[in-house]
Parts: C-alpha cells; structure tokens; sequence
C-alpha cells in the first residue's frame, strides 16, 4: 500500500512527506534544523525539553516539533520571535539550576546546552534557583553522574530503557526530581552493565568516562615503566571525528603516529588478539559440537554482555566462551610471552588498552583478570590526551604498528561491527571442519539490523547462528533459547547498539549530526573495508598468529592458551 | 530516601501482596495498584516490598521506585502508631501551621516524613482537610485539632504518650 502523502510549507519552503512524519524530520527535507535537546533519534522521543517549539498553524500556542506530526496544508515557522524566546527562556530556567563549571568541564565545546546558549545568547544568570548539591556517584569503576550538571532531559534514562536494562530512572518530582537507581544507591549497586550508551547520549557533562588519562600520563613519565599501547579495531574508525574528520574515516596511521609522540615502549594492533580470540572460540565451538556440551555457546568478549549473563542469566553461564576478550588476551599475553622473550619484569609493563567502550574499563578490574591491562581508556580519551599534547592530528604521517603485533587479518578488524566476530569465526571455524572451505563473505550476518539469524552447512555440521546487538536483543535471544523456541548453535552478542563502533567510549557528536546520520552503519563500512583491503582475511591465516602459536601456546586451546587466554564467570543477581 | 530499620513482614502480609499482584497483574498500568494495595498492607514501601513487586512483575526496581517516588500518597518510611498529619494547605499556612510543624518536629526529635524510632508517632503534612474554618489544623489519627497555637502541641501529644501508657 502506497503512503499517504502530506503536503505542507515549512518557513514558506514546501516539502511533501509521509503521514505521520514529524515537523522535525520534515524540516529537514527543507534543510532547517529545529534546535533539540530532549530529543536523540532512536533513542529518545518525550517533547518535554520544548526547545523545538515551533509556530504551527492549526494548533494552539507553540507545539513540539519532535513529536507534532505534519498536516495536509500546515504551515510551520520554525524561527518566529515567539519560537526564540521561548527557546531562551528554557533555556535560561534550565541554566537556573544547571552547575555551570563549564571550563574544566569534559563537554566543553561539545555540549548541546553550550552551543544553544550562545546561539540564543542567554543570560546564565537570569534566574537563580535553589542551590542543589547532590552527591556525585563514582560508584563504578566506568562513569561519573555529576546531577548538579543533569538537565533531566531523560536521554540517559531512554538510552537505558532501550537496552532493557532500567537501572536508572527519574526520582521524585517536581523540583526536586533527579535520575538515579532505586532507593537513590550508587550506580555500581544497580542492575547497571556498564555499556556507557547513557554517556555518549548525555547532551552536557552530567556523564562521563571515569577518566584514567592522569594514570597513563603518570606512567609515561616514570622511567621505570615501560608503557605499551594496544587499540582496539574500532577506534581506528571513529578517533578521526574527535578532530573533525568525516564519519566513517579510517585514521588508523594517524592514530598510531599520535600515540608514538606520547613515547611509549610500543603501540599494537588489538586485532591480533581479535584473531586469537577466533582461534581459541572457533576451536572451542568445534570442540563443543563434537562433545555435546552445552549450546549454543556464547561470544564473551562485549564485558557488558558478560555483566547483564551474571547479574541477569546466571544460569546462562555455562553457555558463555570462556575465551577472554581481545583486550584482556593481549594484556595476559603480554605480560607472559612478550615479557618472557624480551627479558622485561612483567610488574614494570605498563598496558594501556585504548577501547570504544566504558565497561572495558569496568573489565579490565574483574578479579579473574586484574593486572592483565593496567588501565583502559576510550576513544574520546584518547582524542583528549592527543589534544592535550599539542599533536596537530590531522597532520600527521600514516605510521604502522609495532612487530610482533602489527599484522592482523580483516577478520580482527570487522571485530568492532555487530556481526563481525560472527563472522570471523565463521570464516576460520568452517575453514577448521572442512579445509576446503573457502567462503570468507557471510553477509546474512553483516549490517546494522539488531538480530539476524542464519544457517550455514559445513562438512556435514548444521551451524545455525544469531547475531544481536543492543541488550534488549539480547534478552530476545535468550528468553527464545530458553522457551525452546529458538535453536542455535553459536551466538554473537554485542551489548551496543550496532556494536563497539556505536560504544559508549566513542566520541560524541553534536544531535544535528546524530539525528540525520546513520552513524553506526558509516562507521562500521570504515571496518568493512579495512576487512575488504586486507590481504588475509581468515584469522588462521593471519602470520602473526602462527608465530604466536609456534613460539609459546603451541595449539588452539592447549593447556597454556587456557592458562592464559581464558577466564571464567560467576552469579551476581541483582533487580 | 530508604529506611535504615530492620523490616519484618507477617506471612499474612506476604500472601496477601502476592494475590494482590496475581490479581491485578495482567492489567496495563496496574503497578499503581499494587503500589496503594501494598502500602495499605503494610503501612509504608520499603526497598523489601518495592523488590518483591518488581521481580514479580519482571520489572525493573528502578522503575518502581520512580513511580513511589513520584506520588506524594507513597511513603517509603513506616508510619508510627500515631499518624500526625499538619496541614499547610493556604488558610492554614498563613495562619501560622509552619510553626506548629516546627514544634511537632522539635518535640518529637524527627523531621516531616519521619517515624519515632519507638514507632509510636510519625509526622506528615498535607494539603487542607477541609477545616479551614479551624486554621491551623492538624490531625492525629482521625482526631481534629484545630486553632491551634505552638503552646498546645505539646499537651496533645501528651495525651497519646499518656493512652500508651
């Protein structure tokens, strides 16, 4: 059935959209855009903010652009006197309260409540409302909530609402209202996972990284560490927008160049243990197909994902990879086989992982692991330490990876889009049951779609596969799994939505660019072609692998690869 | 806000809120309801009930924390035998029921919203109870007490310490 077409005139300009599109996307069919704050594009739609009022004809007074829909010969004036005004005074009674310490503020120059201040030229000060102080919550080892920052524009609450995860939420009201998690207890004693999208979607500094920058400048100077850096595969496609590069960017030698002028012992490519991960969770999938243990088996290397199975699925546990994450392989790697073959004392070793993702941080603190990494910092904290060192990013040469760890294959690469772990242990698992098997392309699980399935035949194995991203595709998958109504073999995980290339460490962009771009899918080609470009794509075919099993763990899921490359879970219910 | 004391539940208290959420579970919006019906069982909302709902209804605690925070009619402090209940409405402001607070809340060593901690009395405010004739007002129980002055408070609440007695 073809849509019903409505005609309108948006500050005299006509535009003909779908029925039930709203003022704000139609506007930008007549390139306007209509301020927002409340509102983020598949995230949060509440109207309540009233920073998009416009003039429409036919209502009364001024109406919410995000969420009043188009009619037939409506005409909307989206930049009347009345519209400004009322935009300043919301936003001059939402400064009332707001601490502005915007200097030192992490989202200095990148805040949405900033930029609309000077572009309405607000008096900060108009209004003077109660002075609120309420405890700032640094519970976590991931995030910092300064409410006396929080605009209660609800993004963060939404962000966590569409994971499924609810472990904040609105307080009270009126006034006095504020987020936080039940009972107004530390976020760390909340059903919190630690995905940080509540902090890529906060539009001030109300959310932030816990930040380790200080710890890594500290070790960096101290002459008895020895500092070596390992990024993860999907800050090579986002690190660029921190410098205003165009999304989707491949900055990966810039990146490299960057983080050498810090002068550290090395800078590695985490998609080797991208590669490892593959070689030890593709062995165990076979290794769990031939002895029927029980499936389907799990990815483990999202530590959020791993965080909402203990506290959400216990009983899910057995189902999990015991592989470590790439991040935390390369950190026990390093402190073993690298130490041992370069003669250096593993306590001066000092890893720092760079990542797309808060709970890495949250990860690398794990009991099981601790000491593997010594601290994880995130894309946007990476871009602020570049900064900070006076490195002129975009004009730096393309430089590469350091040996041993330099060489990766595609399949390491494609790791941070939803899918791609998918299907870089497809591509070596099919290969390892059946040598003949050559197909490297497995696009039924490509894309930013939050679940896909597939089915694939490979010497005589069915493998039937899911692929979610987004907690709440998560828990689809699970309660399918349990009801018996879904049968699989191997399942991806990732908690972000689209994956680590949409993770809560990745920059933040202004909401003019996140509501019209499809930011996971432009960031995620970014990978894919790295992947296409790639002269080795199987990650059992990747040198650096070979010389990493010959040197030291000898075969996939040998005595010492367990040792070392693989962890193990336990129960932390919490509602 | 959460309460510091120890809670204890009856098993009657208990299956009396587990029908209640049996009942009304399948009805959209019945967290409402079962918020009213599990505050008249057991006298306020501690963290213990609020749990109980949220795991029962497979929601969130957060989630049920925000609605019982939202509504003034939850309490998420247990109530004492006396139940005090000043009005601030207009009339009985001007007419000085700030005062009368003030010297209910000095009296009996708590704050508005707070439980004695032998439990015996709890102040509240509230907004008229339809006596304005007789500002201020307050209200122990069912009882009224109105013109009053801050000399009377501490003769009424003798009163109740007395009929414990």
């Amino acid at each position: 059935m073809q849509e019903k077409m409505i005609n309108l005139k948006i500050n005299g300009i006509p535009v003909t959209v779908p029925e039930g599109t709203t003022i704000l996307q139609a506007a930008r069919q007549a390139h306007i855009e209509i301020p927002t704050l409340c509102f983020l594009k598949d995230v949060s739609r509440m109207g309540s903010c009233r920073m998009c009022v416009v003039e429409a004809t036919g209502a009364r007074g001024l109406v919410a652009a995000c969420v009043y829909p188009v009619a037939e010969g409506m005409e909307v004036r989206t930049n009347t006197d009345k519209c400004r005004q009322s935009r300043k005074m919301t936003l001059e009674l939402i400064l009332s309260k707001h601490k502005k310490k915007c200097l030192s503020c992490e989202r200095n120059h990148s805040c949405e409540l900033q930029r609309l201040s000077l572009g309405y030229s607000v008096d900060e000060d108009r209004f003077k409302g109660e002075d609120f102080v309420l405890p700032l919550d640094d519970s976590t080892p991931y995030l910092i909530r300064d409410n006396d920052k929080c605009i209660n524009c609800m993004r963060c609450v939404n962000a966590c609402k569409k994971q499924g995860i609810y472990a904040i939420g609105p307080i009270g009201r009126g006034f006095n209202v504020h987020i936080g998690s039940a009972f107004d207890r530390p976020l760390a004693e909340s059903p919190c996972v630690g995905c940080g999208q509540c902090v890529v979607d906060c539009p001030v500094g109300a959310l932030s990284e816990k930040s380790n920058i200080n710890e890594v400048w500290a070790a960096l100077s101290d002459s008895s560490k020895k500092v070596v850096f390992i990024t993860a595969p999907s800050v090579r496609a986002t690190l660029g927008e921190a410098f205003d590069m165009p999304i989707g960017t491949n900055v990966e030698g810039k990146m490299i160049a960057a983080i050498r002028r810090f002068n550290p012992e090395a800078v590695f490519n985490m998609d080797v243990t991208a590669d490892l991960t593959i070689m030890e969770e593709a062995s165990e999938l076979i290794n769990r197909i031939k002895t029927n243990k029980p499936m389907p088996m799990f990815t483990s290397c999202c530590p959020a994902w791993i965080k909402f199975v203990e506290q959400t699925y216990p009983e899910m546990i057995p189902h999990l990879s015991t592989c470590k994450s790439p991040q935390q392989m390369f950190g026990a790697l390093l402190k073993s086989y690298w130490c041992e073959k370069n003669n250096i004392d593993p306590a001066s070793l000092f890893v720092v992982s760079v990542i797309p993702c808060t709970a890495k941080k949250y990860e690398c603190e794990r009991e099981e692991m601790k000491g593997d990494v010594d601290v994880a910092i995130t894309t946007r904290e990476l871009a602020r330490m570049i900064k900070t060192a006076g490195i002129k990013f975009t004009e730096l040469p393309d430089e590469e990876f350091d040996n041993p760890f330099a060489t990766a294959t595609g399949a390491g690469a494609i790791f941070g889009a939803t899918g791609g772990v998918m299907e870089a242990a497809l591509r070596t698992a099919a290969h390892m049951l059946d040598g003949s098997f050559e197909v490297l392309d497995f696009f039924a699980v490509r894309g930013s779609n939050p679940i896909k399935e597939a089915t694939y035949l490979v010497a005589g194995h069915t493998i039937r596969v899911a692929v979610a991203s987004g907690l709440d595709n998560a828990r689809k998958i699970v309660e399918g799994i349990k009801s018996g109504e879904k049968k699989y073999d191997f399942v991806e995980i990732m908690s972000c939505p689209g994956g680590c290339v949409n993770g809560g460490g990745q920059p933040t962009l202004p909401d003019s660019v996140r509501n019209s771009v499809e930011l996971k899918a432009a960031r995620a080609k970014a990978l894919y072609s790295c992947d296409n470009s790639n002269s080795y794509r199987r990650s059992a075919d990747s040198p650096t692998i070979d010389i990493i099993y010959n040197d030291y763990l000898s075969f996939p899921n040998s005595h010492r690869a367990h040792e070392i490359l693989h962890t193990s879970y336990k129960a932390d219910p919490k509602i | 806000m959460e309460d510091k004391t120890s809670f204890c539940e009856t098993a009657e208290q208990r299956a009396k809120l587990e029908a209640v959420i049996e009942e009304s579970r399948s009805t959209p919006g019945c967290l409402m309801h079962i918020l009213q019906e599990a505050q008249a069982i057991y006298g306020y909302l501690p963290i213990e009930v609020q749990s109980a709902i949220a795991r029962q209804l497979h929601i969130s605690l957060s989630e049920v924390y925000g609605v019982a925070t939202f509504y003034s009619q939850f309490s998420l402090l247990p109530k004492g035998k006396n139940r005090i209940s000043v009005c601030l409405g207009t009339a009985c402001y001007v007419k000085g029921s700030d005062k009368i607070l003030a010297e209910l809340e000095k009296q009996l060593g708590i704050k508005c919203g707070e439980c004695t901690p032998d439990g015996q009395f709890s102040i509240d405010s509230c907004r008229c109870v339809g006596a304005c004739g007789l500002a201020p007002v307050m209200m122990i129980n069912e009882d009224v007490y109105g013109k009053l002055n801050p000399d009377m408070v501490k003769g009424i609440l003798d009163k109740y310490r007395e009929e414990e007695k």
